[in-house]
């Protein structure tokens, strides 16, 4: 275990260094100058130059990197705006803030959307799965298939918007979505992220459903089933401790990956409800060319798919006995 | 060996046996039409006795057992009949009675160990669970339990492998993980589909060695279902013939190998090598092939493959279904005299 972890960290950090550097050379293949962007309307060549030393934009490239590098290991100086420490992500083109502490600043909102979410398409999801895969060709299996269809179907900025309108505006039943910090006030923190957890959980549940049923139905299959049953092991038992477990290996791999591309942000979740969370950040990065913004956002997309992926590597290793960590 | 143990028949269950089955018939729709996997069949089991069911894959040799247990699933198969344990009938029993009866009264060795198995757990929690469901016992007890259970069918360092998974172990030391699992709680009723099938052939005798041994010692009543006569003379008290979903002969082991009755019965004998015999004279297999359930022929749903029907008389064979007689001991399903039988067994027997 100790020497998976080790190697496959290893191997993150790895990909993460040629995230990095593919991102930050494609940054300035784009024919777009944060300098003049920062500069103003008017901008005569010498308040250009200046910006342009001021964003660090005046060195080459591969120098403007490697700072950049060493400035996550050990704090960098900023003429003008001091020492920023490790890990430093540096300061925002447009409003000069620390990148660090805007991710942390955000991270918070996403997380909550993200683990809230989950909460809900796993347990609707499986659930609904399982069901289907007992009630297999009745009525309640069709009804589910059914609306798991439906439900992948569907797209955010359509149901988040339809929802946005009649629930929140025309009708008024619940109050438009914000974000409250769950350590102030827990039942704010819930009601205020209801609906887009709710709305994001409408298009991840289908896939749970489905992958949950047909997995459910083969395992139901299996022999060592049967032989549950013939122990005398109880209805409940048989499907909930042998047959489940057989599926938790196809669900943690999708689940690591939706996670991690919740994580990453949910760009248009965020937009459709007005919540400042890390998708909108990358998305306004990208648009304001605002280069160590952007580093930031997509080095966190890319760290949370690599960790979650070593993750879910391991719980393989914890979910069936005959995997190997190798 | 017991002498002939079948009893006077009659409907209902009989005073002395303690696993009765009377006229079951399990069949299955599907979408071709309704599959009659059992027709039809009766026979009974006693304490302590060894009953092998012996027939091809098809005839309806684990589709019987599963309904003893009741694990067919009931939305797609029909079962009719009864089938009468210890004073309970258990076509039509509730889901809590089969429950407790299952890996308690009466447990199931199933043919494949590595899939019957499960991957994802400990074979001491597999054996501990039967033991705390059905005895109530903490988890500390169970895992004794379980212990002692592997000590017993004879795997070696007992208390360390409890916690291994089954795919730690050979096939066959996964089979006597199996029969531990079924054994953990003293069943009256041990059912082994196949248990020897997937193992190869010293280890078959091993396993076939520990099955008689744990009968000898706890008094266990097992059926053994087998396409394999040579595990049935080892192992077996009496034997059943099954045939498309039908007994054909029944008696004890010395009876149907011995002197053999049915037509069938001499084609799966003359079937199996013997040492001894010369290598030169081809072995001679049952022409043709099994029936299909989904349509059986009429009459004698052997008559399709029989070469002695015309010994009959016209049409009696491929219009009348005959029925197991005698009732009770070594009896069979075949219209021809016992004289026929006789003869045609013993040249038979010298053309070997």
């Amino acid at each position: 275990m100790l020497r998976f972890l080790t190697r496959r960290t290893i191997g993150a950090a790895f990909i993460l260094l040629i995230v990095a550097a593919v991102t930050f050379f494609l940054f300035f293949a784009v024919p777009a100058d944060p300098a003049r962007l920062a500069c103003g309307k008017v901008c005569p060549p010498e308040t250009l130059a200046q910006a342009r030393h001021n964003l660090g934009l005046d060195q080459p490239i591969f120098v403007q990197f490697v700072e950049w590098l060493a400035g996550i290991f050990v704090g960098r100086e900023y003429e003008g705006l001091g020492h920023c420490p490790a890990p430093c992500l540096g300061y925002s083109f447009v409003n000069r803030e620390p990148v660090f502490e805007t991710i942390i600043d955000r991270l918070p909102v996403t997380l909550s959307l993200t683990i809230g979410a989950s909460v809900v398409f796993l347990i609707f999801g499986i659930g609904t799965g399982i069901v289907a895969a007992l009630k297999q060709g009745k009525p309640l299996d069709k009804i589910a298939s059914v609306s798991s269809l439906v439900g992948a179907s569907v797209q955010i900025y359509f149901i988040g918007t339809l929802a946005m309108y009649f629930l929140v505006f025309q009708w008024q039943v619940i109050e438009r979505p914000r974000y409250v910090p769950l350590t102030e006030d827990p039942i704010g923190w819930a009601y205020g992220l209801m609906l887009p957890w709710v709305v994001l959980a409408i298009i991840f549940t289908a896939n749970y459903t489905r992958m949950t049923r047909s997995t459910m139905v083969e395992q139901l299959g299996e022999d060592y089933v049967r032989t549950a049953r013939a122990k005398g092991m109880s209805g409940r038992t048989v499907v909930m401790r042998f047959a489940l477990r057989g599926t938790l290996t196809p669900l943690a791999t999708i689940f690591g990956i939706d996670l991690a591309s919740l994580i990453g942000g949910a760009i248009i979740t965020e937009t459709t409800f007005s919540l400042q969370g890390i998708g909108r950040l990358s998305i306004q990065s990208v648009t304001n060319s605002d280069l160590p913004m952007l580093m930031a956002t997509v080095l966190l997309a890319a760290a949370a798919i690599v960790v979650l992926n070593v993750i879910v590597d391991a719980l393989y290793a914890v979910i069936d006995p005959r995997v190997r960590l190798s | 060996m017991t002498a002939v143990t079948f009893t006077e028949t009659g409907p209902g269950r009989r005073g002395d046996s303690f696993l009765s089955v009377q006229d079951l018939h399990v069949s299955f729709s599907t979408e071709d039409g309704v599959v009659k996997a059992v027709d039809g069949l009766s026979f009974e089991v006693e304490k302590g006795t060894t009953l092998g069911i012996v027939g091809e894959s098809g005839s309806g040799k684990s589709v019987t057992n599963l309904a003893i247990l009741g694990l067919h699933n009931s939305e797609h198969a029909e079962i009719g009949g009864e089938i009468w344990f210890e004073d309970q009938e258990l076509v039509g029993a509730s889901r809590g009675t089969l429950e407790r009866l299952r890996g308690n009264r009466i447990a199931m060795i199933f043919q494949d160990p590595l899939t019957a198995l499960s991957p994802f757990h400990t074979i001491g929690r597999q054996i501990g669970e039967v033991y705390r469901k059905h005895k109530g016992t903490s988890k500390r007890e169970a895992r004794d339990r379980a212990i002692e259970m592997l000590e017993r069918v004879g795997i070696p360092n007992a208390k360390v492998r409890v916690d291994d998974y089954p795919h730690h172990f050979s096939g066959g030391m996964r089979q006597r993980v199996m029969i531990a699992m079924a054994l953990v709680c003293d069943p009256a009723l041990v059912i082994a589909d196949e248990p020897t099938t997937a193992l190869d052939v010293t280890v078959q005798a091993q396993i076939l060695d520990l099955l008689k041994d744990l009968q000898d010692q706890m008094g266990t009543s097992i059926i053994l279902i087998t396409h394999d006569l040579g595990v049935v003379a080892q192992t077996a008290h009496n034997v059943l013939v099954m045939y498309a979903g039908r007994a054909v002969e029944r008696g004890t082991v010395r009876e149907v190998l011995g002197t053999p009755r049915h037509p069938y019965t001499w084609g799966l004998l003359s079937s199996v090598p013997r040492l001894g015999s010369s290598v030169d004279v081809p072995l001679k297999p049952v022409r043709g092939t099994p029936p299909s359930l989904l349509n059986p022929p009429p009459g004698c749903r052997f008559h399709p493959r029989c070469d002695y029907r015309n010994l009959v008389g016209p049409d009696l064979c491929s219009t009348e279904q005959p029925e197991l007689s005698p009732e009770r001991g070594h009896g069979d399903a075949c219209y021809l005299t016992l004289q026929q039988k006789q003869e045609i067994h013993t040249q038979l027997m010298e053309g070997r």
